[in-house]
């Protein structure tokens, strides 16, 4: 197989005076200006040297935590922006869908949108001619294809979005995550398709959280962490290690070391204890969490908790939060220590825990998926063989006879 | 679908120049976005497209009364009313095409993010939009040449008239692009703009006839600015009078000038286009 793209020693930066609004008015950067220029600039690696190969007819995804440089690796390819440092060389059109439906129009009737935004995507108007019947039915809004777009629901709108989205057909076509849209029929519709785009020897990116579809429809794929490529396999074997390896574990994790996204950063984790290595079946789930204040002057009342359990395909299970509740806290010191117990019937296995942080509604740090933990081997019923159990919580249930 | 062997190489040592070849390519999605703004901004209005004759018509009939009826300023030689449509109708180019098109990277800032395609497309569309509001008024301008009989020359016309309006479009879209980078980086410019349109029109000879300007030096200052060159040669284009081409020569001059450095900025700055939108 021949390559047909080639990444080389990519980086992109971007500094905090493309991300500090302040820069973008005149006094803003007169003030940044007389000051001393870059005084309080921060730089930001989305991507650090990121290299890899893809071969003609193949489905790479690419794996990685909310910030790792997904979407910014897709977009420098994609030429939306441009890298830093590094070359990309590449054989044939690249399309990125990043989004569906970007250039809708509500003022336009559904047609009249296939063509604006199929004409965003690269198609020439010959191809979206030959293609639009197609594109229609697939959608299943013949019926308002000529009305304006305002009329549509938003599913209708999304269904036509998509439709356009999986007629492209570039040489290399960068997905980013638009799998997740729709009723669940149509989202079977839509995997159905891109497998038949992956079987017609189409070079595809494939960006996703959804690691049971990136195994479907990937055969190499590559896992990023903060900017860098961490690993680089099969699918399979990249999803694997992005699950287990490339995690946190243990009783006691250190958060304050880790590479951080975009956020604000006043106030951040520094540490989570669990109060046991391996929860037992039932026991509640439960950890502690220490802070760190960064910035002394900032605010430290009205602070918000919300941690999410997820399992390891990715499905939420668990969201709570001091919010839901109504109980925001007031960070004194970092000697603060904050416990979270949660009930819990979750069926045996390992569990990913998200964490977020807010002050005055301003998001300081937010982990994704970051930290792994074990529930142990059992069920409430007494039953011997758990893994015969269904489901993905064990509920407390009675059947009876009456 | 036959670019299998279009090679691309993405290099971040190298400054690509402008790519007209891929700026052709792209001429469709060009055509689309012109289309869209167009359809869009008169789509469910009841007026329709003749919103783009109206508002220089009115504008024309209240010069007309004050500066034409009361004030009786001078006209080279045609009826105010003319002379003054002739003057907003190339004005109104470059009036709504800089607003626009310095708008345009900000309007359409969601399909930048997530799409490529030469940036340089966008603010020709919103051009293209002004293009097509002064040909739907040039049908009203053909009118009032018919109902106050001024006879042009027709070669005259066919040679001074397109040579008229292609100055202003290169003034156009030259201003626009530059307006348009620097608002990327400084939003200031959103609020600014249409103020300084308006001041723009005081000194550009709109409603006043270069040639009423006695001081020489102001003469030349004026015609500095390439819409003035525009609207001059607009006029001689339906008049008899002699053409003053030192004026026409200085405005085209600035008009390119505007034109190459406004390329040149928008090239420096396109890069950041989708970062910084």
């Amino acid at each position: 197989m021949k390559t047909i793209l080639e990444v080389n020693n990519v980086s992109k930066k971007y500094s905090l005076s493309v991300i500090n609004p302040a820069y973008q008015t005149l006094s803003g950067s007169m003030t940044i200006f007389f000051r001393g220029g870059k005084s309080n600039e921060r730089e930001f690696w989305a991507l650090n040297d990121v290299s890899f190969e893809v071969k003609e007819g193949d489905t790479l995804g690419i794996i990685g935590r909310n910030g790792a440089g997904k979407t910014t690796l897709l977009k420098i390819i994609s030429r939306i922006t441009s890298p830093t440092s590094g070359r990309i060389t590449g054989k044939g059109k690249v399309t990125s869908l990043l989004e569906v439906g970007t250039g809708f129009h509500l003022e336009l009737t559904g047609r009249e949108n296939i063509y604006m935004n199929g004409s965003i995507l690269g198609l020439k108007k010959k191809e979206i001619d030959a293609k639009l019947e197609e594109i229609v039915e697939f959608s299943g809004v013949e019926e308002f294809i000529d009305n304006p777009l305002k009329f549509y629901s938003s599913g209708m709108q999304l269904r036509l979005a998509f439709s356009i989205g999986a007629h492209l057909e570039p040489e290399i076509l960068a997905i980013d995550e638009v799998l997740a849209v729709g009723d669940s029929l149509f989202q079977q519709k839509c995997i159905e398709k891109m497998t038949s785009i992956v079987k017609s020897g189409r070079t595809i990116l494939f960006v996703s959280h959804n690691m049971q579809a990136l195994k479907t429809i990937c055969n190499k794929a590559i896992v990023l962490d903060a900017g860098k490529k961490v690993f680089d396999g099969t699918a399979e074997a990249a999803v694997d290690f992005y699950n287990t390896e490339h995690r946190l574990q243990g009783q006691i994790i250190n958060l304050l070391d880790l590479p951080r996204g975009k956020y604000a950063g006043e106030l951040i984790f520094r540490e989570l204890r669990f109060t046991t290595p391996a929860f037992q079946y039932g026991e509640d789930i439960s950890f502690s969490v220490l802070l760190k204040i960064v910035n002394p002057s900032a605010r430290k009342d009205n602070v918000i908790f919300g941690a999410n359990l997820v399992d390891r395909f990715g499905n939420n299970i668990y969201h709570i939060s001091n919010i839901l509740t109504n109980q925001p806290f007031i960070h004194n010191s970092d000697n603060d220590e904050y416990q979270f117990s949660i009930k819990s019937n979750l069926r045996p296995g390992q569990y990913r825990l998200t964490l977020c942080l807010t002050v005055n509604d301003v998001v300081q740090d937010f982990f994704t998926e970051l930290i792994n933990f074990t529930v142990e081997e059992g069920n409430p019923y007494g039953f011997s063989k758990t893994g015969f159990i269904q489901g993905m919580v064990f509920p407390g249930f009675e059947i009876q006879k009456t | 679908m036959n670019s299998k062997d279009n090679t691309f190489v993405i290099d971040a040592n190298s400054r690509t120049p402008l790519n007209l070849k891929e700026i052709w390519e792209f001429r469709e999605l060009l055509y689309f976005f012109a289309w869209r703004d167009i359809k869009v901004k008169y789509k469910q209005t009841f007026l329709g497209v003749t919103w783009a004759f109206i508002q220089p018509f009115l504008m024309m009939v209240i010069l007309n009364i004050f500066f034409g009826s009361m004030l009786h300023f001078p006209s080279d030689q045609l009826p105010y009313s003319v002379f003054a449509f002739t003057g907003l109708i190339i004005w109104n180019i470059f009036s709504s095409g800089t607003i626009n098109s310095s708008n345009s990277m900000l309007t359409n800032a969601v399909i930048i993010k997530k799409n490529y395609f030469p940036r340089i497309i966008l603010p020709l569309a919103a051009v293209i939009v002004s293009l097509f509001d002064f040909l739907v008024s040039f049908i009203l301008f053909g009118g009032l040449l018919i109902w106050f009989r001024v006879l042009p020359d027709f070669f005259r016309f066919i040679a001074f008239f397109p040579l008229a309006v292609i100055i202003a479009l290169i003034t156009t879209v030259g201003t626009g692009v530059i307006i348009g980078a620097m608002s990327i980086r400084f939003r200031d410019f959103r609020i600014v703009m249409p103020f300084l349109i308006q001041l723009l029109l005081f000194i550009t000879p709109v409603i006043y006839p270069i040639s009423a300007i006695s001081n020489k030096t102001l003469y030349y200052v004026l015609s500095l600015n390439p819409m003035a060159g525009a609207i001059s040669l607009a006029r001689a284009a339906i008049t008899h009078n002699p053409v003053d081409w030192r004026i026409i020569a200085i405005s085209g001059g600035m008009a390119v000038f505007i034109f190459i450095l406004g390329m040149l900025i928008f090239k420096r700055n396109e890069t950041l286009i989708s970062d910084l939108a």
